[in-house]
């Protein structure tokens, strides 16, 4: 409706059309504006491209970081599901008494299993695998004590769980040492943390530069369409209107710099796949580098589109406003 | 249609536009605004499209006061108005079909709609067969048509035009006002800055005259004072 005449319509009111075709045109014209801003960057490849592959290069370091990072966790997390507690017991415990030591233990609700070796049972085993056999029968006692092999249910084999689990035992009266054997991957652990952090941290950066970067390139091409901005306005064009086009601008480097990231990504993962693999052959295991994926791809191109978004809505409230006919 | 009352402007730096001034054009009226360069010709019609908004007094549209208006409410008051330049604000790069589509397009017309009346308004102004050419390839006369084809295409109750034949010879002046009469008997409003007397002495219509910021005269032309010392460009 016209806001200075009141029996004058306008725009599409006066051609009275449905809502339904209303809402249509409201489509169709969001998508070709999409077309036409997708368009333009066509038809400058050159300072598109550039513009592309600084967002495609700055969004590929962190989610390289992620993949490495995603892969430790999940062959570490492998690694875990082995952690058991021994637990040495003193030289004078009694047979009997170990025996009431595993029936108590057994029916701890975070220990899944318990194996006892016997010192005996060791000693023998000791003799066969060390070699020094013979020698050791000149001993005149067996040094070595009963061993008790704690594994942890799943829910305890954190470092954390488990330390806590290793502290229980260690009261019990028989119990002469407790040992954790997963105190490297304590420390592991704690590198992939920081890790972690610095991912973080270098993400934030890089998705605060793709922010700026897009600001400025939206900023320039407003600043390049200043003429017809103005004649936008003269003839009755709101901020909304003129804003759409720079938005999908913006859209659209989020968009193809994602891709070009993904693309990135991929390639580096196949280059790195033959040393990896050579790696994972002298620790004797199977290893499949997992890359970008269904969801984390999703997110990953979710996320460069925000960015764009973000900072074209960041150049375009800050400068469309800015330019009024004079 | 356009009501001032009282309505003085000065500018950032304390140079003084306008001073106290105050007329009426009713609808369907065709007046001139005319008066040196730097008498606030160009202020009065800015106050107008609200391009600036007045440091004192009040300008009234069809009874609407612009002080109102908000900033986000303005673009819906240009819809109302149509408005030609001296430097004919067309864009360059794209096509006198699209340049005239614009304001439809703006408002969110149909394709179909816009097509149909962008030819129309182009046979009127006589460019029908230029509606591919780019606005560069086009004589003076036919952009500042391709300017008017523009401003009346969305069909505004009220026409302003800034030195429209500022550039142009007699001939294709007097071309132009013809659009503008065409126009007005039509029913539209029509107000034209211009510093082009020998123009509007040819013909019987009010005139308004700037001073120094200030109305000197208000009337029809052949009502002039003798002693009035305005050149004739």
């Amino acid at each position: 409706m016209s806001l200075l005449f009141k029996g004058r319509s306008q725009g599409a009111e006066r051609t009275s059309i449905s809502a339904t075709q209303r809402l249509m045109m409201f489509f169709v014209s969001h998508v070709r504006q999409a077309l036409a801003s997708l368009g333009e960057l066509w038809r400058s490849p050159g300072a598109s491209m550039m513009t592309i592959a600084v967002l495609g290069l700055s969004i590929t370091l962190p989610s390289t970081l992620y993949i490495l990072l995603k892969n430790t966790e999940r062959v570490s997390a492998g690694w875990e599901q082995a952690s058991e507690i021994t637990l040495f017991l003193h030289r004078d415990t009694q047979p009997a008494d170990i025996q009431q030591l595993v029936t108590r233990l057994s029916v701890w609700p975070e220990i899944d299993s318990l194996t006892h070796i016997d010192k005996n049972q060791a000693m023998q085993e000791f003799k066969e695998i060390s070699g020094f056999g013979d020698a050791l029968n000149y001993l005149d006692q067996n040094p070595l004590p009963d061993v008790i092999l704690v594994t942890p249910t799943s829910k305890h084999t954190s470092p954390t769980a488990a330390g806590v689990l290793l502290d229980k035992l260690r009261n019990e009266r028989e119990v002469e040492v407790g040992q954790l054997d997963i105190q490297w991957l304590e420390r592991l652990h704690g590198l992939v943390a920081i890790a972690k952090e610095l991912v973080t941290v270098v993400a934030l950066l890089l998705f605060l530069a793709v922010v700026l970067i897009i600001g400025n390139t939206i900023r320039l091409n407003i600043l390049n369409k200043r003429d017809e901005i103005l004649v936008m306005k003269l003839v009755g064009a709101t901020d909304a209107f003129i804003q759409r086009p720079f938005l999908y601008t913006g859209f659209w480097y989020g968009l193809l710099g994602g891709l070009m990231a993904w693309v990135t990504v991929a390639l580096l993962l196949w280059w790195m796949e033959d040393s990896i693999n050579q790696v994972a052959q002298l620790y004797q295991t199977q290893f499949n580098l997992s890359g970008l994926q269904g969801e984390a791809l999703l997110i990953m191109l979710a996320l460069s589109v925000c960015l764009g978004l973000a900072g074209s809505l960041l150049s375009v409230y800050k400068h469309i406003r800015a330019i009024e006919p004079k | 249609m356009i009501r001032f009352e009282q309505v003085s402007k000065t500018y950032p730096g304390g140079q003084q536009a306008l001073r106290q001034v105050s007329f009426h054009i009713t609808p369907g009226e065709m007046a001139f605004l005319t008066g040196h360069s730097g008498a606030g010709k160009s202020t009065l019609l800015k106050l107008i499209s609200i391009m600036e908004r007045p440091t004192v007094g009040k300008v009234l549209i069809n009874g609407h006061d612009l002080n109102h208006i908000q900033r986000r409410q303005i673009p819906y008051i240009r819809r109302d108005i149509g408005m030609i330049f001296q430097s004919h604000q067309l864009l360059m790069d794209k096509s006198v079909f699209d340049n005239v589509a614009l304001p439809l397009i703006i408002e969110g017309y149909s394709h179909k709609e816009i097509g149909k009346r962008v030819s129309t308004v182009l046979e009127r102004v006589g460019l029908a067969d230029k509606a591919r050419s780019l606005p560069i390839a086009l004589s003076g006369g036919e952009q500042q048509r391709v300017g008017i084809a523009r401003a009346v295409v969305n069909k505004p109750p009220l026409l302003l035009a800034d030195e429209p034949t500022g550039n142009l010879d007699p001939k294709l002046s007097m071309e132009i006002i013809k659009l503008f009469e065409d126009f007005n008997q039509a029913g539209v409003a029509v107000l034209i800055a211009t510093h082009d007397l020998g123009l509007i002495a040819r013909m019987r219509y009010r005139t308004l005259t700037l001073k120094k910021g200030q109305m000197i005269t208000d009337g029809l032309t052949e009502d002039w004072p003798g002693d009035l010392d305005e050149p004739v460009i």
